[in-house]
């Protein structure tokens, strides 16, 4: 603890809830309340409506829904599996070239997602690898950018695994496949959890690579809420938001339920 | 159930005699092992015989570890082959070597309880469903925790936690168990009552190879039918293990197992048949077993602490005058620190009738068979 007088802690605590409040709570809440406003002119909004969620319930904002979740747990499920191939295999190599890819994998996380989307643009519009216009690569371009996040989560996880676990298990028997099974991934399986979740979050917000490389017809919430703001229509740019975080907030808390049950049916 | 009835009862159910194991020698034969070209284990050759306990200690790098390892098939060797029963296991991976480990941290897997980690090996092996039961039940038994059967690893003190790696390593039937440092991780007072059950256990076991890594001297004295001393990644000396106490051959040994006292001494006549040998401290000349010693050598005088008396009788025929320079009560036992000739000798006495005090001449006696002499030049 690093500080110890009573005054001194509420004047911490004070300092915290204003940093959260100023920098978190504040833009949601201008968003919040924009989504239910029928006019915005001074300070505060004037009028109450539920108008621009009833146009957001609407055919092309339920697709733009739907195109999202579909992308987020496609791009996140793929992006889990290869992260975690990818962390399970640096650290069975082991030693600086290991060490030395496990940083590569973070490179995409380095590089704005416009120049991401624009590079598979780029890459992928000549056969054999057509794909431009396609549903794939936005999957692609979501994967790209969240498999590092995907990988870190895991690599975190296994680097507190005592490799004792593993051995004891080989000695005693088990296959490389079953002691994955058995041992490894159910002791890191909260990472794994994580690292969805994390990755879900990401997906559901990307805006950059996707808005390069989308086609009509997979629309995603974020180019939904972009179009709408860039037509000068913020308040249903701001509704479309609010049910973003809404179903984020959902899925998430879903992952989270899922994770404890999962915790609670390990140990009884 | 007795555990000799655990380990030679007739399988009764399909497929049980596949998972059986059996005595089986472990052989090192020139085996190294180098990281990044750094030779961590030079060509060791040692054989553990069936049914055997063999200990291998040493200071921290000596290589015992990797020795283990390398059996476990956790490092391939840079050099040599390992024989598990006769069969050349070399290039095989850990999980086709038939064995079963215990390691310092119990590593039992968290998410399982009791009853399921110690089915894991069985379970692994494709084991009917009947005999993982018949067997869980029956190395739980032995180690005398099936009453803890459901509980999860979290839930067990550091003993029951290394009482169910014991019955997981067991219920696989392995042809070699091994223990690495098995009970470092234990207090003092659980670690000498699992040296007693572990003894226990091998003693019911007959049949059991197992070999025993530990930097705990006094843990491979009381299990060790022999004991392999290993320093700086070599083998430094093997014998059985009285032996090995009795008459190490270096002054590494000697030194390692147990404590001992290293007297420089002259050869004063060479040994002449009856296995004693008249050798000279300074003003002092001693009897001590010995053959083959050349007259004029310069030789260590090895005693153990405790095998120094402060009394003289019959048996204890060489007497050694020194100077006392500390005295240490340790409540069972006293130790005294002498200064003899510029070296210290220490005793370890049980009773002292009158204690000395410090700066007093004090005699100290010990029979020769109790005294052996090592080459100065042969520490390892």
């Amino acid at each position: 603890m690093l500080v110890w007088s009573r005054s001194g802690k509420a004047m911490v605590w004070s300092f915290a809830a204003l940093v959260i409040g100023v920098v978190f709570l504040a833009p949601l809440a201008v968003i919040l309340a924009a989504s239910f406003a029928r006019q915005w002119n001074g300070v505060l909004p004037s009028g109450f409506t539920l108008e621009h969620y009833a146009e957001a319930g609407g055919g092309a904002s339920g697709a733009a829904v739907f195109a999202s979740l579909t992308t987020g747990v496609v791009a996140s499920l793929v992006a889990l599996i290869s992260g975690a191939w990818a962390a399970l295999a640096l650290r069975a190599q082991g030693g600086g070239a290991a060490r030395m890819l496990g940083v590569l994998f973070f490179v995409p996380s380095a590089v704005p997602s416009v120049s991401v989307g624009l590079g598979l643009l780029v890459a992928f519009s000549q056969k054999p690898l057509l794909l431009n216009g396609t549903t794939a690569i936005v999957v692609i371009a979501h994967f790209v950018l969240i498999s590092a996040f995907s990988f870190g989560n895991v690599s975190a996880g296994l680097a507190r695994v005592s490799p004792d676990f593993e051995e004891v298990a080989s000695c005693l028997g088990a296959t490389p496949a079953y002691r994955l099974r058995r041992v490894t991934l159910p002791l890191v399986a909260p990472y794994l959890f994580a690292a969805f979740g994390l990755s879900f979050a990401l997906s559901m917000g990307e805006l950059g690579a996707t808005v390069m490389v989308y086609p009509p017809g997979w629309v995603t919430l974020p180019v939904a809420i972009f179009g709408l703001t860039d037509r000068g229509d913020i308040f249903s740019g701001a509704a479309l938001t609010i049910i973003l975080v809404g179903v984020t907030l959902l899925l998430l808390l879903g992952i989270e339920r899922t994770s404890a049950i999962w915790a609670q049916a390990r140990n009884g | 159930m007795t555990l000799a009835a655990f380990v030679d009862e007739a399988a009764t159910v399909s497929g049980a005699a596949e998972l059986r194991g059996a005595a089986s020698t472990v052989a090192f034969d020139r085996v190294s092992v180098a990281y990044r070209g750094a030779v961590v284990l030079k060509p060791l050759t040692l054989e553990v015989a069936a049914g055997e306990i063999l200990a291998m200690i040493g200071p921290s790098g000596s290589g015992k570890t990797t020795a283990l390892r390398a059996v476990a098939g956790f490092v391939r060797p840079a050099g040599g082959r390992i024989r598990i029963g006769g069969a050349d296991v070399t290039d095989l991976p850990p999980y086709a070597r038939g064995l079963a480990m215990v390691v310092q941290n119990y590593a039992l897997f968290p998410h399982m309880r009791v009853f399921d980690n110690v089915a894991f090996g069985l379970h692994a092996r494709h084991a009917p469903k009947a005999l993982i039961e018949e067997r869980v039940a029956h190395a739980l038994e032995v180690v005398g925790m099936s009453q803890y059967a459901r509980r999860l690893p979290r839930e067990l003190s550091g003993g029951q936690q290394q009482r169910v790696a014991i019955a997981r390593a067991l219920a696989v039937r392995p042809k070699v168990l091994l223990l690495d440092e098995p009970l470092s991780a234990l207090d003092a007072q659980i670690r000498r009552s699992m040296v007693e059950e572990i003894a226990r256990l091998h003693a019911e076991l007959p049949d059991l190879t197992i070999l025993y890594v530990t930097h705990d001297q006094s843990e491979a004295l009381t299990l060790a039918d022999r004991i392999a001393i290993l320093r700086d990644g070599a083998l430094s000396a093997v014998g059985r293990t009285g032996d090995l106490y009795r008459r190490p051959p270096n002054r590494f040994s000697a030194e390692f197992l147990g404590r001992a006292n290293l007297l420089p001494v002259v050869v004063e006549s060479a040994a002449d048949g009856s296995g004693l040998v008249a050798v000279r401290a300074g003003e002092e000349r001693l009897v001590v077993a010995g053959a083959d010693e050349p007259a004029g050598a310069a030789r260590l005088l090895c005693v153990r602490p405790q095998n120094l008396t402060l009394a003289p009788d019959a048996a204890h025929a060489n007497r050694i005058a020194g100077v006392l320079r500390e005295i240490h009560w340790q409540g069972e036992l006293t130790h005294l620190v002498a200064e003899v000739g510029g070296a210290l000798l220490r005793v370890v006495a049980t009773r002292l009738p009158t204690i000395p005090a410090r700066g007093e001449r004090l005699e100290m006696f010990f029979s020769p068979a109790d005294a052996s002499l090592i080459a100065e030049d042969a520490d390892v």
